[in-house]
Order: structure tokens, then C-alpha cells, then sequence
């Protein structure tokens, strides 16, 4: 019972719940950069939201199954197809063996998810089978050619939809400023640069991994130095290196870091900062600890709501999918075409 | 050095207790770890994920949902309070150095830098007593301090792409072994054949925070013999128990 990756896009990696517990050893947890996102695309298989699925940026690739498999893909709207017919994001569909599923670029968003039921079964690597692709603890990128091991799954279990149609492909992704919890380092900067950060534009660069991304627009110079003693980093960290330029670590970043953090983004909104497009510009906002504390809790709560809220998709043969699918549009990632990658990597940072 | 508590964002904090290299300080924040994650382990403090000792603080990620930054911050500071039990016990790992070479690059030309010999300079940093302050920036990755002046090194302006796992070498005033292979700026003196870091061996990490180091010279064909038994999943050092 395998998947075969036919082609592979530029960022196409295992990723599950993440790496816990093991920080203080210097290993990042990876894990997916935007959370609920995998979250729903595993409910909508039947997973456990932590499951083992494939995060890609740009296309993701060509794929086919040895056995009848439910996939689905959130995170983004994306082109799907099976073999020659459409089919749509945020719902669940099913892939036969002889049937090749093709999935094209995420659409107004960077980081998008595909899950198969069973989940991905590649031997776990301290604990865990997400891809931290800086050390190569836990795989590399895929390539054409890969096979992954699929557990078992229950054949009869129906393909599943939100509850509600409100909910898109795309949990969360709300508008408004991104908020920000001020420290630890905020201290190393004058009051007029703090100021900063709520009054001026910021934009989004093309430098940006799963490590970190690179803001642009506005320098936030440091007036007691950009080099600290290294302490303790977080994913929403905001690290302000010499240049004074900001960069905010992501999922695979390190675990400790010799730049001043000015602040920490929100957990509620790490994920939605993550997904904007390059280019886009936003500004932050600044909230206390205790806030994003109850922002976060009323988010989980919201996802729970979501996953357990899901229900059954009808599948007539006259399916709306399959109507839809006589009239193809174009922007699907034909094989063989020349990818160039989505993203360019953020300089390395040095012990 | 009394600690004080800053915010890492909505899912963890920092107690910080200095912002230089200090070993007291170190020493109690490694301390402190130790007595987080025993009360963290009996069920007293709830909802901790992660507890990470750096050079100068204490950073505790924890899940809002169990467990609040307010009550937290009162428990981590009514814990770093208490005075610290004297005369821990600890852990001294004698670390074999195949000196120059091709991954010891640098070594003739630090000693050039430093006006010694490059048996000098052998002899130093292998006299050194070395302790690790933290374990960060890459799996099981130790930063050593403690070398003599004379040892501090600037890293180099470009750092250099590929350099490998087991690699012993300088940053500044700090001291390393590479764990996994990468790019480094840091300059390199010799080689272990010890693996820091083997996801695929029973104990995935040999240093922790608060162990100390002393390297040995080995010559090529020990270095050999050491690194079949390591690529074999053999952990080739057993530390030994001191008093610190």
C-alpha cells in the first residue's frame, strides 16, 4: 500500500504534528507551517489531525495510488484533478488505483496541504515523521520516483465535507493586523523604532522558507546592538539581525538565536502571516500575552468545532464534481514543465 | 542575581538571569531546568512542552489551554527563588581529537595567529577543561565554553559551506563540535570520530547542558578504528561521574 510521487513540485515534504519535547537538544520541531490547515485536510480523510501529510509550496506534483485511497487538500484553493476531471479543495475525493491525481499551485496563499487516508506511514524519526529539511532529520524534499507507505484505512468510510459552507478550503484566514506580543529583546530598541511596528507598512519578501521569512518595508535598527548572548527562540520569534531588517522564524527555525526578538507574533495569527503572498503588505498590532493567550483558546476551540463538524459528501454518479469537470479551464502544472521554485531560501544563520 | 521574567510570546516565557556569558548564572539556569522538568514530570506544574537552558535564561514554551503565562511566571519564579542545592553531580566526557588535517584546516594557520606552535596549540585547548552551556541551533549541537584567552578566535567573514559532522573547532569565545554536517563560519582544529548526534542509535544525544569536555589527540588509524565502531551505532565514550 504506497503512494507513488509521479512528479514532485520544488517544496513537497512529509510533514505531521511535529518533533516535541526535544528543544533543549537543539532539534526543531518542523511540523506543518500552517496548523489547522493540515488539520482539516486530515479530518476531511478521516486522520487524526496530527497525521502524516504532504506540505507543499508551489505544485505539488503527480501522484497514484496501489489501492482505492480518500484524499483532500486545504490550506489554499488549488487546481485538482483526477485524471482529466475537476475536482475541488476542502473536500474529500476518491483516487483508484490507475487514477493519476494532479494538484497545481496554491491559489492567494503560499502553503497548502494533501492528505491521503491512512495517513503517511514513513518510519518515524525521534518520535515523529516531519521533515526538518536544514538537518535532514526525518527525510528531504521529495522527488519523482519517491514511494511512501500509506496505513491502513477503512475503505467504507464515506468522503467528508464542512458542515458548514462558510468554511473554505482555507481555515482562519482573517484580515486586520497581525498581532504581536512585544519581547524579549524589545528593550534593545528606542521608543520611535517600537513605534514602528504599528505605524508603518510592512511587506512580505520573497526570501522566505519554512525556517523563516523576511519582511520588508520598514528597518528597525537596534540601539543596544543586534548581537545577544544566544537564548531560547520560538516559531513567531521576530529576530532583528544587523541589517534591521526583521525576519520571523517558522516551523523548522532553530531552537536558539544570537539576534534580539522585538517581539513574538501572535500563535493565533503565525499561520495567516505565513500564508500571505509576496508582496502583500500589513501592519502589526500590539497585544499582551494574556490576550493572544485567550485568542488562541477561542481558536482551538473554533477548530474543534470545524473538524467534528464535518459531515458526509454525497457521491451520486451524477456528481456536481463530474459536471463541472466538462467544462476544463486551463493553470494546471503540466508534467515536465521547468518549476522554479516559489521560494528562495533565508540566509543561514551561523552558530 | 535575582531573575527576572519576560514574555516570549502567548505560548512561552523567559526567565532571564543576565545577558552576558556567566557560569554561576548558567549553572543555576541548568539547575532550575532540571527542577522544571521534575515538576513538570510529578504532575505539580502542568501544561510545560518544552524546557530549554541557554547561556543566560530559561525559556518554557506551554500550552495556554492548561496552563496560563500568569500562574506559570509565579511558579517558574517562586522555583528559580529557592536556593540552589550546592555540589551537583555531573557528567565529564573525554573526547578523542584527530588535531589538523583535512577538517582541522585551520589549525596551522590559528597557530600562526597566536604565535605558537601548532603542538602548543594542541596542547592548550587539550588542557582545557570545557563545559557546556547549552545544547541549540542544530540537533544535539554543544556550545562549549570556558577555553582560554588565548583560544578566542574571531569566526571567519564568509562562512564556509560544507563542513563536516564530528568537526572540532572555535567561534569567537566559544568552543563546538559539529554535530550534523552544514555550513559554519566557525574555525576548525580537528575531528572526532564521537557522534554528538545519531537519530538511529538507542541514545539519539550524548551531551546535555551542564556536562563537561576534555579532548585527547588520537592519531589517524585510531581515529579509523573509532569511527567504524561509531558508524556501527557504538557509542564509543562513557562519561564518567564528577563533582562540580
Amino acid at each position: 500500500m504506497s503512494l507513488e510521487i509521479l512528479t514532485a513540485g520544488p517544496m513537497l515534504t512529509v510533514q505531521d504534528a511535529g518533533r516535541f519535547g526535544l528543544r533543549h537538544m537543539g532539534v526543531s520541531p518542523a511540523g506543518p507551517i500552517d496548523r489547522a490547515a493540515m488539520a482539516l485536510a486530515n479530518a476531511l480523510v478521516g486522520n487524526d489531525p496530527g497525521a502524516a501529510a504532504l506540505e507543499f509550496a508551489g505544485p505539488a506534483g503527480r501522484f497514484r495510488c496501489d489501492r482505492p485511497v480518500r484524499f483532500a487538500v486545504a490550506g489554499a484553493d488549488c487546481p485538482l484533478r483526477i485524471d482529466a476531471r475537476t475536482v475541488s479543495p476542502g473536500e474529500s475525493h476518491r483516487l483508484n488505483p490507475g487514477e493519476t491525481l494532479t494538484v497545481g499551485v496554491p491559489e492567494g496563499a503560499v502553503w497548502a496541504y494533501l492528505a491521503f487516508s491512512g495517513a503517511i506511514a514513513s518510519p518515524e524519526v525521534l518520535g515523529s515523521r516531519a521533515t526538518h529539511l536544514r538537518s535532514g532529520v526525518g527525510g528531504r524534499a521529495l522527488g519523482a520516483g519517491d514511494r511512501l507507505p500509506l496505513g491502513e484505512d477503512n475503505p467504507e468510510a464515506p468522503c467528508l465535507r464542512p458542515g458548514l459552507r462558510l468554511e473554505a478550503a482555507a481555515p482562519f484566514r482573517e484580515t486586520g493586523p497581525i498581532r504581536l506580543i512585544l519581547g524579549p529583546q524589545d528593550d534593545h530598541f528606542a521608543p520611535e523604532v517600537i513605534a514602528r511596528l504599528t505605524g508603518c507598512d510592512f511587506t512580505v519578501t520573497p526570501q522566505r522558507d519554512r525556517m523563516a521569512m523576511v519582511l520588508g518595508g520598514v528597518e528597525l535598527p537596534a540601539e543596544r546592538g543586534h548581537d545577544i548572548v544566544s537564548d531560547g527562540t520560538v516559531p513567531g520569534s521576530v529576530q532583528v539581525p544587523g541589517s534591521g531588517t526583521p525576519l520571523v522564524l517558522l516551523a523548522e527555525s532553530q531552537t536558539t538565536g544570537g539576534y534580539p526578538k522585538i517581539g513574538t507574533v501572535a500563535s493565533v495569527d503565525l499561520a495567516r502571516l505565513a500564508q500571505m503572498p509576496v508582496g502583500a503588505r500589513f501592519r502589526f498590532a500590539l497585544i499582551s500575552a494574556r490576550e493572544g493567550e485567550d485568542l488562541w483558546i477561542a481558536r482551538q476551540a473554533r477548530l474543534r468545532r470545524l473538524l467534528e463538524g464535518l459531515v458526509a459528501r454525497p457521491e451520486g454518479l451524477l456528481r456536481s464534481d463530474y459536471l463541472l469537470s466538462c467544462d476544463l479551464v486551463g493553470g494546471f502544472y503540466a508534467p515536465g514543465e521547468v518549476v522554479r521554485p516559489v521560494t528562495r531560501p533565508v540566509p543561514e544563520d551561523r552558530p | 542575581m535575582t531573575p527576572i521574567l519576560l514574555p516570549c510570546g502567548d505560548s512561552a516565557v523567559t526567565l532571564q538571569f543576565g545577558e552576558s556569558v556567566d557560569a554561576g548564572a548558567n549553572a543555576r539556569i541548568i539547575a532550575l531546568a532540571a527542577e522544571v522538568e521534575a515538576a513538570s514530570a510529578s504532575g505539580a506544574l502542568a501544561g510545560v512542552l518544552d524546557i530549554v537552558p541557554t547561556y543566560r535564561s530559561l525559556l518554557v514554551r506551554y500550552d495556554p489551554e492548561l496552563v496560563r503565562s500568569a500562574d506559570l511566571g509565579e511558579r517558574l519564579l517562586a522555583l528559580a527563588s529557592r536556593p540552589p542545592s550546592p555540589g551537583q553531580a555531573g557528567r565529564l566526557w573525554r573526547v578523542p581529537c584527530l588535531y589538523g588535517g583535512e577538517v582541522g584546516q585551520d589549525l596551522e594557520e590559528m597557530a600562526r595567529m597566536k604565535g605558537l606552535t601548532p603542538d602548543a596549540l594542541i596542547a592548550l585547548h587539550s588542557g582545557t577543561d570545557y563545559r557546556v552551556y547549552m545544547i541549540g541551533f542544530a540537533p544535539g549541537f554543544a556550545y562549549l565554553g570556558g577555553q582560554p584567552e588565548i583560544l578566542h578566535t574571531p569566526r571567519l567573514p564568509k562562512p564556509r559551506q560544507n563542513i563536516p559532522r564530528g568537526a572540532v573547532g572555535i567561534g569567537g569565545q566559544q568552543g563546538n563540535i559539529n554535530s550534523v554536517a552544514g555550513p559554519s563560519g566557525w574555525r576548525f582544529l580537528g575531528w572526532t570520530p564521537l557522534r554528538a548526534f545519531d537519530p538511529d542509535r538507542a541514545e539519539p544525544f550524548l551531551f546535555r547542558a551542564g556536562d563537561h569536555i576534555r579532548f585527547h589527540p588520537i592519531g589517524p588509524d585510531e581515529a579509523r578504528a573509532l569511527e567504524a565502531r561509531s558508524a556501527g551505532g557504538e557509542t564509543i565514550v562513557t562519561p564518567e561521574e564528577i563533582r562540580t
